[in-house]
């Protein structure tokens, strides 16, 4: 009977593990999730005026940290050209700790998905929304209050997962 | 051209591997010698095949092949020629790559090094060993196929992690992984004694040396990896009980009950299903550490590579190996044992106290680890389990384990005498409160409860290490190389009780703020601070500062911390400078510039005795190697044949 001792631990350890790769261990709650976006007031990536978080009001926004040293943004970039050709979410991105001209270059390449891009040279505003690292994205609604955070580039799962649903819902609510 | 070849190569590999798991089996089973003999040539083969694929791995990143999609995230046309080699282990796929060959490498030691086991006990340890490297060459091909080509190729490499580029990094994982895989080999050999009965003296004369020879490489490695934290974290911790850390500590842990319970099997013949169990155990450990670095399960600062399908095939593969291990396990070892019992207050009886405390140490590592996982599962929320616990639990469990070190060596075997380990031990003792005294004389800056016992205990190890082959000597006027072994393994652990001791308690830390030409003091020295200057290295840009240390205004050394820029990677480093010595560490580490004045922030350490901690593993490293080469191990094929007959 007591050698059936190890193979029953082992038994539960495994079943135990089998759950724990079900969870994430990154996936921390964001304190802002509901909440009004923080303020900001950045240059333009062409230097020729400033974005303020005001431009967030008025439809859903996808709010885009991203740069053009980030490897896994391209992975999120074709997603977003799709997007933005289809006019489902109007998506603003923030440049982050970027130099313009690099940043322009990048987009020049790889296509402009963004309805506006700001620049966040020394990532203030970054730390203000509590990023880790590029990709990030932040889905508002019509009032600019935070819906949900994605950290990571988005997969076209997680954005018909979770986004859609939640755009979704957010335009039933605002007729 | 050289990618496919490689992969290619695993192919072959894997078909090579499955049919090096079946088909000496099959002959096990058959009773056909000729399929048994297959499993020889077979472990030959696997290992030139993957060596081949290796090799064609290592060749891409010489050549700068950033096509090959592995090499393009874990190099840069600048990283310098030694890190290219190195980064062929600097990721996920590669390291795997490693793990497989070193596991073939094993294998093929195993094939060539014991032709003279029992053919059958050859054939079944082979094909265990071949069915391991099944679920990790598969694993490799599967999920992580490090051949993989990348469409477009990029113009540059993402770089090496800066963090993996030291020279300590360079060998750590490769002795990591040595002896992580290397306990493959026990676990083979329990198998094989689990299915043919074979359970005796003669198996664990067999299966001692590879248990050894893994704990050494895992002893390195562990060390390796602690002395890198240390210079390259900039922390100057060199212990975090990391998730990680934790994984490679607990195979340590079973791996070392495991040396004591097997020479209790060898000398007695008891303790048998303890010693199989202890087998299975210790590289069930190796699996799961794998399984905890790869799976993104638990959050950790070496979770380089993480990914969930990785950690469902791991999983699948560890429901296999140890589900299967463990279920032959409640099968066959009630049939096989009969332990007789024996006295506790006898040479077996102290090494069963020894693994009890083993035992429990990597039970209650193991709980800690798992617990944020285990809280997270059962809806308890996010928590994270720290040092605190570690060191209260831990600690504890140690102190009467280096207390048995120097009591088992000075009883006998089977039944022992009171009378005769007093006074074996007299003088020991004597020595052993001496040398503490003068210690704490010297070196404590504050005496308490701790530092009493833990300088004692250090030192009362490594002089009642010495002890029994003092005796030995002196009775036979010869002494083996596993006694040697033995003791100079003891002593090794009475050096990092000790250093571990001192330098917890007598650390002296001050974070300052220094701007050129100013001075703090740490202890009894004073660190002046004259300056940064800009340098460049290969890859990387750095701002180096010079720092002088004064004793009573002699200069003692100059410490040249960096703050290092990684181009490739964009990333910042902090390179710690570090002067050693037996009687302490002196350390400096750049923080930041504050200001415009020149001013940084500058964490200086004196660390009293940290040298003994790494000193103390390196010679348990050397204590395992001339234990494991005794020639006993080396048996002649005369005196095998004999006992054959």
């Amino acid at each position: 009977m007591r050698y059936l001792v190890p193979v029953s631990l082992i038994v539960g350890l495994l079943v135990l593990l089998g759950i724990g790769l079900r969870l994430d261990p990154t996936e921390v709650p964001s304190p802002l999730i509901g909440k009004l976006a923080p303020p900001f007031d950045l240059p333009t990536l062409e230097d020729d005026g400033r974005v303020t978080s005001d431009v967030l009001l008025g439809q859903p926004t996808l709010v885009n940290f991203f740069a053009s040293w980030c490897t896994p943004c391209l992975a999120e970039h074709p997603l977003f050209m799709r997007l933005s050709a289809g006019g489902s979410v109007r998506i603003v991105g923030i440049s982050y700790k970027d130099r313009p001209e690099d940043t322009s270059r990048w987009l020049a390449r790889h296509g402009n998905p963004f309805a506006l891009v700001a620049r966040d040279a020394v990532g203030a505003s970054a730390i203000d929304w509590g990023v880790y690292g590029v990709p990030e994205s932040y889905l508002l609604d019509a009032e600019g209050r935070i819906v949900h955070k994605h950290v990571g580039p988005i997969s076209d799962a997680d954005w018909r997962g979770t986004f859609e649903p939640k755009l979704r819902d957010l335009a039933r609510l605002t007729p | 051209m050289i990618a496919e070849l490689g992969h290619f190569a695993l192919l072959i590999a894997l078909a090579v591997a499955v049919l090096m798991a079946l088909v000496p089996a099959y002959g096990v089973w058959r009773t056909d010698a000729t399929a048994m003999a297959f499993a020889r040539p077979a472990a030959l083969v696997l290992l030139a095949v993957i060596f081949v694929a290796y090799l064609c791995l290592t060749a891409s990143f010489v050549n700068h092949d950033f096509s090959v999609a592995y090499v393009a995230g874990h190099s840069h046309s600048e990283l310098p020629l030694i890190y290219r080699i190195s980064a062929v282990w600097g990721g996920h796929e590669g390291s795997l790559l490693l793990w497989v060959l070193m596991l073939s490498g094993w294998s093929a030691a195993v094939a060539l090094l014991n032709r003279n086991l029992p053919l059958n006990i050859s054939a079944l340890v082979l094909s265990t060993l071949g069915a391991v490297a099944v679920g990790f060459v598969l694993f490799t091909v599967i999920t992580s196929n490090p051949f993989d080509r990348l469409v477009p190729i990029p113009a540059d490499g993402r770089d090496l992690n800066p963090l993996l580029q030291d020279p300590g990094l360079i060998i750590h994982p490769p002795l990591l992984y040595m002896g992580y895989v290397g306990f493959s080999v026990a676990f083979a050999f329990a198998i094989a004694a689990l299915v043919t009965g074979r359970l005796d003296a003669a198996w664990a004369r067999w299966t001692r040396p590879w248990t050894t020879s893994a704990w050494l490489f895992l002893t390195m490695g562990i060390a390796l990896g602690s002395w890198w934290a240390y210079h390259e974290l900039g922390w100057g911790g060199w212990w975090f009980w990391d998730p990680v850390e934790n994984a490679s500590f607990m195979p340590w842990l079973i791996g070392t009950a495991l040396i004591h319970s097997l020479a209790v099997t060898e000398k007695r013949g008891l303790l048998k299903s303890w010693t199989v169990l202890l087998a299975i155990m210790a590289f069930s450990l190796s699996l799961l550490g794998t399984f905890l670095v790869r799976s993104g399960v638990l959050i950790s600062v070496h979770a380089f590579a993480t990914d969930p399908a990785r950690g469902v095939f791991i999983l699948g593969f560890l429901v296999v190996v140890l589900g299967g291990a463990f279920t032959l396990y409640a099968w066959r070892a009630p049939k096989l044992v009969s332990d007789g019992a024996f006295p506790l207050f006898s040479r077996e009886g102290f090494l069963l106290l020894n693994n009890v405390f083993l035992s429990v140490s990597a039970a209650a590592v193991l709980l800690g680890t798992l617990y944020p996982l285990f809280a997270d599962a059962v809806g308890l929320g996010k928590i994270s389990v720290g040092p605190p616990y570690f060191n209260a639990v831990f600690l504890p469990l140690m102190a009467p384990l280096a207390l048995l070190v120097g009591l088992a060596a000075a009883v006998n075997w089977k039944r022992a005498r009171l009378t005769d380990m007093t006074r074996r031990l007299r003088l020991p003792l004597l020595l052993s409160l001496v040398v503490a005294a003068l210690l704490i004389w010297q070196w404590a800056t504050d005496i308490g409860l701790v530092v009493l016992v833990g300088g004692w205990l250090g030192c009362w190890t490594l002089v009642a290490a010495l002890a029994e082959p003092t005796r030995r000597l002196r009775l036979t006027g010869r002494l083996p190389r596993g006694v040697a072994g033995m003791a100079i393994a003891h002593v090794g652990f009475g050096a990092m009780v000790l250093g571990i001791t001192f330098v917890s308690l007598f650390s002296v830390e001050r974070d300052v703020r220094l701007a050129p030409g100013q001075s703090a003091d740490v202890a009894q020295f004073r660190f002046q601070f004259d300056g940064i200057e800009p340098i460049q290295g290969p890859n990387y840009d750095a701002d180096r500062g010079t720092i002088r240390v004064y004793r009573d205004d002699d200069l003692v050394t100059t410490l040249y911390p960096e703050k290092r820029f990684y181009r490739g990677a964009q990333q910042l480093m902090t390179d710690a400078s570090v002067r050693h010595s037996l009687s302490r560490d002196l350390y400096a580490s750049l923080g930041e510039p504050i200001g415009d004045a020149g001013e940084w922030a500058i964490r200086l350490y004196v660390k009293p005795m940290m040298l003994w901690v790494w000193l103390g593993a390196v010679i348990m490293t050397l204590g395992g190697i001339l234990a494991a080469s005794d020639r006993r191990y080396r048996a002649r094929p005369a005196a095998l044949a004999e006992a054959a007959a």
